[in-house]
């Protein structure tokens, strides 16, 4: 019986294990490191999408106790007695872009069926949670911006805008 | 004497030229028909011999190939369907409308597709049930039904992904939807609809990820997966046949005396 040879490491490996185990072993770093890239690939790093800052015009475009759905941006903007406010118009069940019913006063989803209302509170449906407020605030030149991308809290004194 | 059609085609499989091509040469004895099976790139998949009464329609009401034939279909309506779709935002919708209307058979071939995609996913599913009620999932049969739980999920992924391809409202709102419940997967949700999307809403990146999934990717995918699933017919002991099968498989109720003998998955195969 031929003695086993010992690799040149010193320890029980054969030449042809080692290079075995060597070229396994790169081949697997290998395969790690294109699913880390491949991952990074598919996560676009520069997006071409809207920006969420929305501008929604003068104040007095909006009569007192009007819900205005702004179709394109998704938001409702709101003139309440208590002031100027904005609301996301797309439903928190699936996304659906919801709508403001004039004659029962509530905003419904025509999705599946989701009811909220005018101040965003949930009143019945699949929808896990209120409509969000969007912050509004008046710029220099007088105009409504609505910046879709940060939350306020509902019916907080600060949420409104008076003009 | 005026030869006949079948002489010319006899003196045509003599040829250096057909012989080259065909190897397995011509003739009905029993070794030339399996030859001509086994040589076959497509058809070496198969069993080269079957018993005529596993391919009587009552065996399998031919589910698996009607839904073979819908995604042939398929593919030969949707490669010329490509050829006058760009998938961009401002011109899909225009494109479509144009395939519907304006493209000579244009109609004939979206409709087409349309119809045999609606088929493909009943026949699908009815090539499941099929097999589910006859037991022709049990051993040594259950890795082919993995095989097609993977392929009814990649059926399903093809229509949605074809769905949103018109770019209409109905389309931009089921995207919306559909890839919203991806969502609610627990921890990586958002991540899965970012990276579904290509962005936080459906947009332009959203229909070139799809087209790309529909065109390509699942497409491939599905003929990846239908080539094993076939290949394992013929491993798996050929087509399901209630009638053929040993008794011992049938019969599972306890008071049966074939049911004492130790395994009988290993006896009936």
């Amino acid at each position: 019986m031929a003695e086993e040879k010992k690799g040149p490491l010193g320890d029980d490996l054969s030449r042809r294990q080692f290079f075995t185990k060597l070229g396994l072993g790169s081949l697997s770093i290998a395969a790690i490191g294109t699913a880390a890239f491949s991952y990074q690939y598919l996560e676009p790093n520069v997006l071409y999408e809207p920006s969420p800052v929305v501008n929604a015009g003068k104040p007095d475009r909006y009569p007192l106790d009007s819900v205005t759905l702004d179709v394109n941006n998704g938001i409702y903007i709101i003139h309440s007695q208590e002031g100027y406010f904005s609301l996301s118009a797309v439903c928190t069940h699936l996304g659906c872009l919801t709508a403001w019913k004039q004659e029962l006063g509530i905003i419904a989803c025509p999705c599946h069926g989701s009811k909220f209302e005018q101040s965003g509170k949930k009143i019945e449906g699949p929808a896990p949670k209120p409509l969000p407020w969007k912050r509004l605030w008046l710029n220099d030149d007088g105009d409504l911006l609505v910046d879709r991308s940060t939350d306020v809290p509902a019916l907080a004194r600060d949420s409104f805008v008076r003009v | 004497m005026a030869k006949t059609v079948d002489q010319y085609f006899a003196g045509l499989q003599q040829t250096r030229v057909w012989r080259s091509i065909f190897r397995s040469g011509t003739g009905s004895s029993t070794l030339k028909r399996a030859l001509a099976i086994q040589q076959n790139v497509f058809l070496h998949l198969f069993s080269t011999k079957v018993r005529t009464r596993v391919l009587s329609f009552s065996a399998t009401w031919y589910l698996g190939t009607l839904t073979l034939g819908t995604f042939m279909i398929l593919v030969a309506t949707g490669i010329p369907l490509m050829l006058y779709y760009h998938p961009s935002v401002p011109q899909a919708y225009a494109d479509t409308k144009d395939l519907q209307f304006v493209v000579s058979s244009g109609m004939f071939l979206r409709n087409l597709h349309r119809w045999s995609a609606h088929a493909m996913v009943f026949l699908v599913f009815a090539h499941m049930f099929k097999v589910f009620y006859r037991g022709a999932y049990r051993p040594p049969r259950e890795f082919n039904w993995v095989i097609g739980v993977v392929l009814l999920l990649i059926t399903l992924l093809l229509s949605y992904t074809g769905y949103l391809l018109p770019w209409d409202q109905l389309a931009y709102w089921a995207i919306t939807v559909g890839s919203n419940i991806a969502s609610a997967v627990p921890l990586i949700g958002n991540k899965i609809h970012f990276l579904l999307l290509g962005g936080n809403a459906v947009n332009a990146n959203a229909l070139l990820r799809f087209y790309v999934l529909h065109c390509m990717i699942l497409p491939l995918a599905a003929m990846f997966f239908v080539a094993i699933h076939f290949w394992r017919i013929r491993k798996d002991g050929g087509l399901y046949n209630h009638d053929s099968e040993p008794a011992v498989v049938r019969t599972k109720s306890p008071t049966s005396p074939e049911s004492k003998s130790p395994s009988p998955i290993t006896e009936a195969r």
